[in-house]
């Protein structure tokens, strides 16, 4: 493909231009993707997450920065939320990351969720490999900050950062909201607010007693992202934890991992698309689906009819053969 | 399962005018007709509202102008984009920009401009269909 190779030829038109076909999941992507794998694994992915407006976006800018000052290249894929009412999107991440826009070495790319339901659009995947092959060395990735568990993030990046403020609550919320497991690095920001030294203090215990890995002590440290303080030692961080991964090829086991759910997610993602499209034209489905409106027949009873009716599914699959 | 084509919107505001309520109202009108519009903030220069366009590769940049530059702003925008390469891109202005200068903004590749009084959905409707065209 040609737009592939004025990519790798280093056209950021081009790059953008191929973000935009693997968001819109064009019929391209397959082709896209085969061309760059052999150009993959290079890049470092990180990862941030945490409630919104805790300064995610203030960070990822003010790390591009020290990474600039070091000499790397980098991408940053900045995720906000779809509305589930007109599909529509508000994005503004990269209003907190002027500083760079001039700067050839920063490649900046905003993204809605679309139709996930997670922290990442589907497509994240696939634009993260795409900045990889493009040539970036760091590619920083921030989610929509639900709040919420956030495993999305875990399986596409190599160090996941989570982003709290002093107001967030004690550490209880942080554990109930699931983000222990996934933090490989804890940032306390807005530290130049009241209870942050607190904060740290309470994540460090915390972490002490549930030790996530015996080769990674997961660190929290204070940061002021408008202040830029905290910012090199938290690059720092990033680096330690790199390290760590490498050490005894645990990053490659871990990218082993990821590529093995991608794999199996877009299989599912797929069939089920077409399943659904199918079952949509399915009278018999949609017959049986009317009896359950009307409350005539339970769900759990109709779905199993359906699904256990030989004739229908070997329609179905005789339908999918036929499209290919 | 290809998408459907979802409308990427760059909006900005070129030039040193202090606020940006009619920007921000707009982007908010334009989610909720189903557009993705990027909001990129104060004191933008052309060279960063082009830069932006392109990385973001958005179907539209919306500019809003208040201070009287849009003479200078708007047809710089439309110049460099092209100087990129990005020739496939609708310029649209708003703010406040007199009568008598929407045919030349047009001439220099400025594809709408929008008075204060113009509802979002019209806006919306006439971005919709210019994008459809394209
Ligand atoms: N006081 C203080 N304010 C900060 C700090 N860091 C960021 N902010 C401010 O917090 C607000 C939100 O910052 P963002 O970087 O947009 O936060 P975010 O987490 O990316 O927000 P969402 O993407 O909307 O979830 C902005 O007004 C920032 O200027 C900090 O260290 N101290
Ligand atoms: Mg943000």
């Amino acid at each position: 493909m040609e737009l592939v190779e004025s990519m790798l030829a280093g056209s950021e038109r081009s790059l953008a231009r191929l973000i935009t076909l693997v968001e819109r999941e064009a019929p391209e992507v397959p082709e896209i993707m085969s061309q760059i794998y052999p150009r993959l694994g290079n890049a470092y992915f990180v990862g941030f997450t945490g409630p919104p407006g805790g300064g995610k976006s203030t960070l990822v800018d003010r790390l591009t920065a020290v990474m600039r000052a070091r000499g790397f290249s980098v991408g940053v894929v900045a995720c906000d939320p779809s509305s589930p009412f007109s599909g529509g999107a508000v994005l503004g991440d990269r209003i907190r990351m002027q500083q760079h826009y001039l700067d050839k070495g920063v490649f900046i790319r905003s993204m809605a969720t679309r139709e996930s339901r997670g922290g990442l659009s589907r497509a994240a995947h696939g634009v993260l490999k795409l900045m990889d092959a493009f040539g970036k060395d760091f590619v920083l990735v921030e989610t929509v900050g639900v709040g919420q568990t956030e495993l999305d993030i875990m399986d596409a990046v190599d160090t996941t950062v989570v982003v709290l403020v002093p107001e967030a609550g004690d550490t209880i919320q942080t554990m109930k909201a699931g983000l222990l497991e996934i933090a490989d690095i804890f940032v306390v920001n807005k530290a130049d607010r009241e209870g942050a030294d607190y904060l740290v203090m309470e994540l460090k215990q915390m972490l002490q007693m549930n030790p996530k890995q015996s080769w990674w002590q997961v660190p929290a440290l204070a940061t002021q992202a408008t202040n830029d303080i905290g910012i090199e030692e938290l690059y720092l961080e990033i680096e330690r934890h790199r390290e760590a991964l490498q050490g005894a090829g645990r990053l490659s086991l871990h990218r082993q991992e990821q590529r093995r759910r991608e794999f199996i997610q877009t299989i599912e993602q797929r069939l089920m698309a077409r399943l659904l499209d199918l079952a949509k034209r399915d009278g018999r489905l949609m017959a049986s689906l009317e009896r359950v409106e009307r409350g005539e027949s339970d769900p759990y009873s109709a779905s199993m009819q359906i699904l256990t009716n030989k004739t229908i599914l070997q329609s179905w699959l005789a339908e999918l053969e036929m499209e290919g | 399962m290809a998408e459907e084509k979802r409308i990427r919107v760059l909006m900005a505001k070129p030039g040193l005018d202090g606020h940006d309520r009619g920007a921000r109202v707009l982007t908010l009108g334009l989610r909720d007709e189903g557009l993705e519009v990027i909001y990129t903030g104060l004191r933008q220069t052309p060279e960063m509202i082009v830069q932006a366009a392109l990385q973001e590769d958005v179907d539209v940049v919306g500019l809003s102008c208040l201070s009287g530059a849009h003479k200078y702003l708007f047809p710089a925008v439309v110049e460099q984009l092209k100087a990129k390469g990005v020739e496939d891109v609708l310029v649209i202005g708003g703010g406040i920009i007199p009568k008598e200068d929407i045919p030349f903004l047009m001439k220099k590749g400025v594809s709408a401009v929008y008075g204060p009084g113009t509802s979002i959905k019209e806006i919306a409707n006439c971005i919709k269909g210019k994008v459809k065209r394209k």
